[in-house]
């Protein structure tokens, strides 16, 4: 191995403990990874001649050197002042290294603080904790890389100016911080899972995210549901388009192609995460995913049972777009005209086209054709994904037809 | 840090109006609920907008006009200078003020340590 891949080597499997230790210690995101960037600039012109023993310690204190040399450059500048030994103290420099523990967690919930814009969050997320550049999640959220650039430095100077922790939140504050957090995952998730196969990569960053946070917080069973969830929903991803790009309905689906690995391992992380005995949203939402990955068709599920269990997530967090699940599933499980009942009486999401295809389906299954033409056709309006207005027309064709 | 809590579009009773009393009994326990944290430095309600003056100079001639320099639906109606240790510290605070349930309150951290800024003119808080 030549020096340049064994830095490379470190730095991959290291990078996020090693800036969340110098962000904790320094207090600076920017100043935090040039200083890391300093370092491994530094290991590849020493380490062909000596290897260190413990290259992340070495990484870090040479970090930690830079870094105030930075300092302290910055602030001769600043002030013109030559007696700058205090700086030193300024840093509690021993912690830096006696604790090269597990600062990942706090680094992670920095980034998802609620005082910064979303976008930013997710941003911030992937570039610190993930570890992609700016242009890789630029090209995954379709914004200008100089956009992106522009919105993580802003981030990381409010975190800096306005001193947002760089500690892990309060006791008090942490169920609230920890939703946070498991939202900006699930979010990163949901994103992989729009559009094409280039963003098929941030829904495995996600599934490891998550994984990460549940590893970190042992006692918080929605961290373990939200990766249960990612799993279970990744293992159709085969299956949800067809050849040409086209939206494949969970009813027609080829279930033989759902991945079992992932289901299986989905299935045995719900089932720690509900022996707490807490079943919160991502739990609940586990749980229909497992119900449809233990049926073969929609003609062996069971249908009640998710109806039940929308209701329940319905009342533990109320949302037009539950409601509209709900709906669905009562109409699988007690007939159409139950279910368009309950989908009429949703507000709040007229302009989403999945309301509008969800009643143009109970109309055709109640056999009001023209009702369900129309309401297929405001669908179409409303989708904003040529995939999704294909699927349409398809459906308004196959009305016609029959 | 010391951080500026700027309070915005809050209707607050007036003095012999109904609900003044409750809604001072409120004020009053938010300031000592931040001395009791011993994190208040200042704080007080500003008249209403119509007593704003707003002053520009500009290639040395000043331009003085009536009312507030944002011509917005948003009235600035008072400010807090609490020091915190962190955000959440401060945001925890903004929450259980009783403005927050009203209006909104902005959070902006002050700017110390510009080099060569006289900072005595911060006396003038202290004076009042």
């Amino acid at each position: 191995m030549t020096a340049a891949q064994r830095v490379e080597r470190v730095y991959r499997e290291h990078r996020a403990r090693m800036l969340a230790a110098l962000v904790r210690a320094l207090g600076d995101f920017e100043l935090a990874e040039d200083a890391l960037q300093d370092a491994c600039a530094m290991a590849l012109r020493r380490w062909p001649d000596t290897v260190p023993d413990d290259p992340v310690a070495w990484l870090l204190t040479v970090a930690r050197n830079r870094a105030i040399d930075r300092l302290r450059r910055a602030r001769l500048a600043r002030e013109k002042e030559p007696a700058v030994e205090t700086t030193m103290s300024d840093f509690e420099t021993d912690s830096l290294l006696a604790e090269v523990g597990d600062e990942r967690l706090s680094l992670i919930f920095t980034c998802c603080h609620p005082a910064l814009a979303m976008e930013a969050r997710v941003a911030l997320t992937l570039q610190a904790v993930v570890g992609l550049t700016a242009g890789q999640i630029a090209r995954a959220f379709v914004v200008a890389e100089a956009t992106l650039a522009q919105r993580l430095v802003r981030a990381k100077r409010k975190i800096r100016g306005a001193r947002i922790s760089l500690d892990l939140p309060a006791d008090h504050l942490l169920p609230a911080r920890l939703a946070g957090v498991l939202a900006v995952v699930y979010l990163i998730f949901t994103q992989g899972y729009t559009g094409d196969d280039d963003r098929a990569g941030l829904r495995q960053e996600a599934i490891r995210l998550g994984k990460l946070v549940a590893t970190l917080m042992p006692d918080e069973p929605e961290a373990l549901g939200l990766v249960a969830l990612m799993l279970l929903h990744d293992s159709r991803s085969a299956t949800r388009h067809s050849g040409s790009g086209d939206v494949v309905l969970l009813e027609n689906q080829d279930r033989t192609r759902w991945d079992r690995t992932e289901i299986d391992e989905g299935v045995r992380l719900l089932a720690r995460a509900l022996r707490h005995g807490t079943p919160g949203p991502y739990q609940l939402q586990a749980t229909i995913a497992v119900l449809h990955a233990q049926a073969t068709g929609t003609a062996d599920t069971d249908w009640p049972a998710i109806a039940g269990l929308y209701a329940e997530l319905l009342a533990a967090a109320p949302s037009p777009v539950v409601a509209l699940n709900h709906a669905v599933a009562v109409a699988m499980a007690d007939g159409p005209a139950v279910g368009l009942a309950l989908v009429d009486g949703i507000e709040g999401i007229e302009r989403y086209h999945l309301l509008h295809a969800a009643r143009a389906d109970l109309l055709r299954r109640l056999d009001r054709r023209e009702e369900a033409a129309a309401a297929y056709r405001r669908a179409h309006e409303l989708a904003t994904t040529p995939a999704d207005r294909r699927f349409l027309a398809g459906r308004l064709l196959a009305l016609d037809a029959t | 840090m010391r951080y500026m809590l700027l309070i915005y579009n809050c209707e607050q009773p007036a003095p012999g109006e109904p609900g003044f009393e409750e809604a001072l009994a409120r004020v009053n326990a938010f300031a000592a609920e931040c001395r009791r944290r011993n994190v208040f430095v200042a704080g007080d309600p500003l008249q209403e907008e119509s007593t704003a003056t707003t002053v520009r100079v500009r290639d040395g001639r000043t331009l003085i006009t009536d009312g507030p320099f944002a011509e917005t639906h948003d009235h600035l109606g008072g400010y807090y200078i609490l020091d915190c240790a962190t955000l959440d510290e401060v945001l925890e605070l903004a929450e259980i003020c009783p403005f927050a349930a009203d209006g909104a309150i902005e959070v902006r951290p002050l700017a110390g340590g510009v080099p060569g800024l006289d900072h005595s003119a911060a006396e003038v808080f202290a004076a009042e």
